[in-house]
């Protein structure tokens, strides 16, 4: 009987047990991700019930929002608390979600001239009064500022010193001492201002304010200022690797307006004689130079997939094989679309190749 | 420009300490947000920002005039608000045809433009419409996103990665229990997010842990997905970059074991075993006699190996 009432008694123990948890728990399919510092949690798990609910899904929401509050409860309340002036407060623990910045990172100044020279010598400033008894005054004064304990240029007698002109206003050349010494401190001030706002500063043009620029934008950005010049840019020196840049000539070659009658007369002539011709007229070398170009852009392509899939050495070879191959591959392609001048294809191509700078060409040695 | 404005000095103790609080710090400021009206911005739009105004005092400016700006083509004007109120935080409402009922709400990273997203509103139910009593002004949400969609998108995580920016509060080390008062849910469903705000009311449960009531209190929004400008990712980079000081410091020497035991190394120098100093058994000590048949012992083995 008395194991009898135990058991039971542990029994509804037990069962209340699970009912009072039953209140707070909730059961997800995917567990929630906390991050305590912020209050914040994420639930990963697909808004299956919500889908089917139609138009106005205020009620599953609802539901919803309470179960994962419940969640990020429980988590709140699990923290270690203490204490405070009859409030019961938790300590939370750090923010784990990383959030951008507002404003960049504060980047350390660099000494001033006087910093510099007393952290050489070991100077050290000393801890000084504010007040300094003024024996003129007979009372306590700053001891620099307004009304300060020793002005110099408040003096109502000053004596001439012995080597000094007799004529000379003394009061005049105390004040503009005064004023000498003032703007020195203020261009001192001002310098030790920009030394440390040279490095903070961008330059100007062609920089962008955050730092973040492409490499042509940098580099056109240079060239600006190599040409910004008085000799515009005659007598720039280069540094010991870097290139010439790219078409910094002039755009467009006209002829002159009168010179050469004959040539010009050529011109017209010839321009009539094509604009007559039935047959199509086809720049071979300029054709030639479209098709390899279009070819070599493919391949590269081709290369940057298959380095992409990390498939390197075998790409690389796989691709040597693929080039020696080609010419002869374009020379048969072009049988049939150039018709009757195919004769000239292959001199003008080779030709083209061994004058011009074409990359292929460096790639192969 | 800016080299001008900093050359001004201070005159006065509070008008230095006004620039120093703008200066950028280690540990920064709270985010402020401005709140701005465009050019043709509707009762719908008017009502939203001021709602949202109201969820983020006092952190936030509500600019009662309208601008004439699109955020999306000229950012200097945001900009320059942006320096004069030291607010980094930003949502721009504004109605036209093409867009109704539109929202841009984005961040800045040094005064300019980091991300910018472009949201439509299609139902939304104000804080006044809702009769019931509103949580004091001030307290830190709870923020719960829910639905996958969050982390499938790029530009999903970013909207994710703003709304918490926007929302979060002030950071805290310590809070009341009973005064977490309110909650922010985010659902993604469909293409469209759903914005509830809801007031906690904790109810009676056995234990310790309350069981929560929630009741409908705030602004609720539906919102759709419209245009974005992202940061680049190297500007992101740069912007999320977390100075030496503040990261956190690794405890060297201390591991942990998967059955929760704590393992500590200590380093000490080269030790002569042959000089310790051990108990002496007095017991133990060897006789004269049996040292001596010892030796010859060993001196026996000796000849054998060899």
């Amino acid at each position: 009987m008395e194991g009898q009432s135990v058991e039971e008694l542990l029994a509804k123990a037990e069962q209340g047990e699970a009912e009072k948890l039953q209140r707070i728990t909730v059961l997800k399919e995917l567990e929630l991700e906390f991050d305590l510092g912020n209050l914040l949690a994420s639930d990963r798990n697909p808004p299956t019930g919500l889908r089917c609910a139609g138009p106005t899904p205020e009620a599953e929401l609802r539901a919803l929002a309470r179960d994962n509050t419940q969640l990020l409860i429980n988590q709140l309340w699990q923290l270690p608390t203490e204490r405070v002036e009859e409030a019961i407060v938790a300590r939370l623990p750090e923010p784990t979600t990383r959030l951008p910045r507002e404003k960049p990172l504060p980047r350390p100044r660099p000494l001033t001239r006087w910093q510099q020279f007393a952290r050489l010598k070991g100077i050290r400033s000393k801890k000084k009064t504010n007040l300094v008894w003024d024996e003129v005054s007979g009372q306590w004064r700053r001891r620099w500022g307004y009304q300060r304990a020793r002005d110099d240029t408040k003096e109502w007698l000053i004596e001439v010193p012995g080597n000094a002109d007799p004529l000379e206003d003394q009061f005049a050349k105390r004040i503009q001492a005064k004023k000498e010494r003032v703007a020195k401190n203020e261009l001192n001030r001002l310098r030790n201002l920009a030394r440390a706002h040279k490095m903070q500063l961008p330059s100007g043009a062609g920089l962008h304010p955050t730092g973040h620029q492409s490499k042509e934008e940098l580099g056109r950005a240079m060239q600006v200022a190599k040409v910004s010049t008085a000799s515009v840019g005659r007598f720039q020196e280069r540094l010991p690797k870097e290139k010439a840049p790219r078409g910094s000539g002039k755009k467009r070659k006209f002829q002159p307006l009168f010179g050469d009658f004959a040539a010009e007369k050529k011109n017209q002539l010839e321009l009539l004689r094509i604009m007559n011709s039935k047959k199509p007229q086809l720049d071979v070398t300029r054709a030639t130079n479209k098709q390899m170009r279009e070819e070599d852009q493919e391949e590269a392509a081709k290369r940057r997939k298959m380095s992409q899939k990390g498939k390197r050495k075998g790409g690389r070879q796989g691709l040597g094989g693929k080039r020696k191959g080609g010419p002869p591959s374009q020379g048969g392609k072009r049988k049939g679309g150039l018709g009757g001048k195919m004769n000239t294809g292959p001199p003008g191509f080779g030709g083209k190749r061994k004058g011009g700078q074409r990359p292929g060409g460096k790639r192969r040695k | 420009m800016d080299a001008l404005d900093r050359v001004v000095k201070p005159k006065t103790k509070r008008a230095k300490r006004f620039l120093e609080k703008r200066e950028p710090k280690l540990n920064e400021n709270i985010k402020n947000a401005m709140l701005i009206k465009g050019g043709n911005a509707n009762a719908t739009v008017t009502q939203v920002l001021k709602d949202v105004y109201a969820l983020k005092k006092p952190y936030s400016v509500l600019y009662k005039k309208k601008n004439i700006t699109r955020p999306f083509e000229d950012q200097t004007s945001l900009e320059f608000f942006s320096k004069k109120s030291d607010c980094s935080l930003f949502m721009f409402g504004s109605h036209n045809k093409k867009r109704p009922n539109n929202l841009v709400i984005g961040r800045m990273y040094d005064y300019h433009v980091l991300d910018m997203i472009e949201l439509g509103i299609e139902n939304f139910v104000s804080l006044k419409d809702i009769k019931n009593s509103k949580c004091p002004e001030g307290t830190k949400p709870m923020l719960i996103f829910a639905g996958d969609d969050f982390d499938v998108t790029e530009d999903y995580r970013r909207l994710k990665s703003l709304l918490i920016d926007f929302f979060r509060g002030p950071t805290v080390s310590n809070i009341r229990l009973a005064g977490l008062e309110y909650v922010l849910h985010f659902t993604a469903l469909n293409g469209k997010i759903y914005f509830r705000s809801y007031k906690l009311l904790l109810k009676k449960s056995g234990c310790r842990t309350p069981r929560i009531e929630l009741e409908e209190m705030g602004p609720s929004l539906d919102l759709v997905l419209r245009r974005t400008h992202l940061a680049s990712d190297d500007l992101y980079k740069l912007s999320m970059k977390m100075p030496k000081a503040l990261k956190p410091k690794k405890k060297k020497n201390i591991s942990h074991d998967t059955f929760g035991t704590t393992y500590g190394r200590i380093h000490m120098q080269k030790q002569d075993l042959s000089k310790l100093q051990t108990r002496k058994m007095k017991g133990l000590k060897k006789r004269p006699a049996e040292r001596i048949t010892e030796d010859q012992e060993k001196k026996s083995k000796r000849i054998k190996k060899n």
